[in-house]
């Protein structure tokens, strides 16, 4: 899990340039860190080749904070 | 200027012939190309003739299984996909009160349908390279109109709005998106035309004549050019001056 959260927030800091200490479970992609909508889509596709996953288009509206996108990879992979 | 080294060019309807010279001038300029379409023949002959860097990648693109999966063949066969020239497309000219729904759907299918598909498949790897150039071929009677081409007019004029939306969308990751919309070319397809015919085109444009594939092919290396990199939603007109728009 801690591992899964570690990545993901790697992914989050590097796309978004944002401070890491910035990047929490409850930090909303959009209104906290400043993604437009297509970076929630170009992070979706990190996530996916980070992890082997596949995020379908329905399941990656609801991911809209750095935990949502913890907990769905955790439960997908 | 122009040069591509390094950059991996897809280009469909590489069979024809402007297609054949829109891929010579990519590959002149240094890119590798992806030649596509659906007769092995010519793409084979005209891969020979450029030697390396060239690779044939045959698509039906009626076919929507195939049109998807080209984008990655031409990765896999080149190992990355920088510029997509959507120049396939065919007609199923006829006048508008006897079109039927396949003259219609056929045409908006290979013209307009699978153009969008390819350029979705393209904008995910430009978008990771956060560099591309989507170039697509539209037609002067995208604008204007033309009789017996209602089918064609349409899928034309619609390449021209879904580029520019498209090109909206993408602009912050460093890919354009612009339409090269020619006028009447010289190709096999007009040879068949009579003189009286011929004349009759070349009346209509101010030129006096019509164009030649390589003036098409030399619009399309501009904007896929890093030189075109503030030129996006565009179109430009190759026309000989046929319609000033």
């Amino acid at each position: 899990m801690s591992d899964i959260a570690d990545r993901v927030k790697k992914i989050v800091v590097e796309h978004l340039g944002v401070e890491e200490d910035k990047v929490v479970d409850k930090a909303s992609f959009i209104d906290d860190l400043g993604a437009d909508s297509l970076d929630t889509v170009e992070l979706v596709m990190a996530f996916e080749e980070e992890f082997g996953i596949e995020i379908p288009d329905d399941a990656a509206d609801t991911i809209q904070t750095v935990g949502d996108a913890v907990k769905f990879i955790s439960e997908a992979s | 200027m122009f040069d591509l080294t390094g950059k991996c060019a897809l280009v469909t309807g590489a069979s024809g012939g402007i297609g054949a010279a829109i891929a010579r001038a990519l590959h002149g300029a240094g890119a590798s190309v992806g030649l596509s379409g659906t007769r092995v023949e010519p793409l084979e002959a005209l891969a020979g003739n450029l030697g390396e860097r060239a690779h044939v990648l045959p698509c039906n693109l009626g076919d929507k299984d195939a049109v998807e999966a080209l984008p990655k063949e031409a990765i896999a066969a080149m190992g990355s996909l920088d510029i997509l020239v959507n120049n396939a497309g065919i007609t199923r000219d006829q006048l508008f009160m006897r079109m039927s729904d396949d003259d219609w759907l056929d045409v908006l299918n290979v013209n307009l349908t699978s153009a969008m598909r390819l350029c979705r498949g393209s904008v995910r790897p430009m978008m990771k390279a956060r560099w591309g150039r989507i170039v697509n071929v539209g037609s002067v009677v995208g604008s204007t109109g033309n009789p017996g081409q209602v089918n064609y007019a349409a899928a034309k004029a619609g390449l021209t709005g879904m580029t520019k939306s498209i090109a909206q969308e993408v602009a912050t990751r460093g890919i354009t998106a612009n339409v090269v919309a020619p006028g009447f070319i010289a190709t096999p397809m007009t040879e068949k035309l009579t003189d009286e015919q011929k004349a009759a085109i070349n009346g209509q444009i101010p030129t006096g004549r019509m164009g030649t594939p390589e003036e098409i092919a030399a619009a399309v290396l501009y904007l896929a050019s890093p030189e075109a990199g503030y030129v996006t939603g565009a179109t430009l007109h190759v026309n000989g001056g046929m319609a000033m728009i």
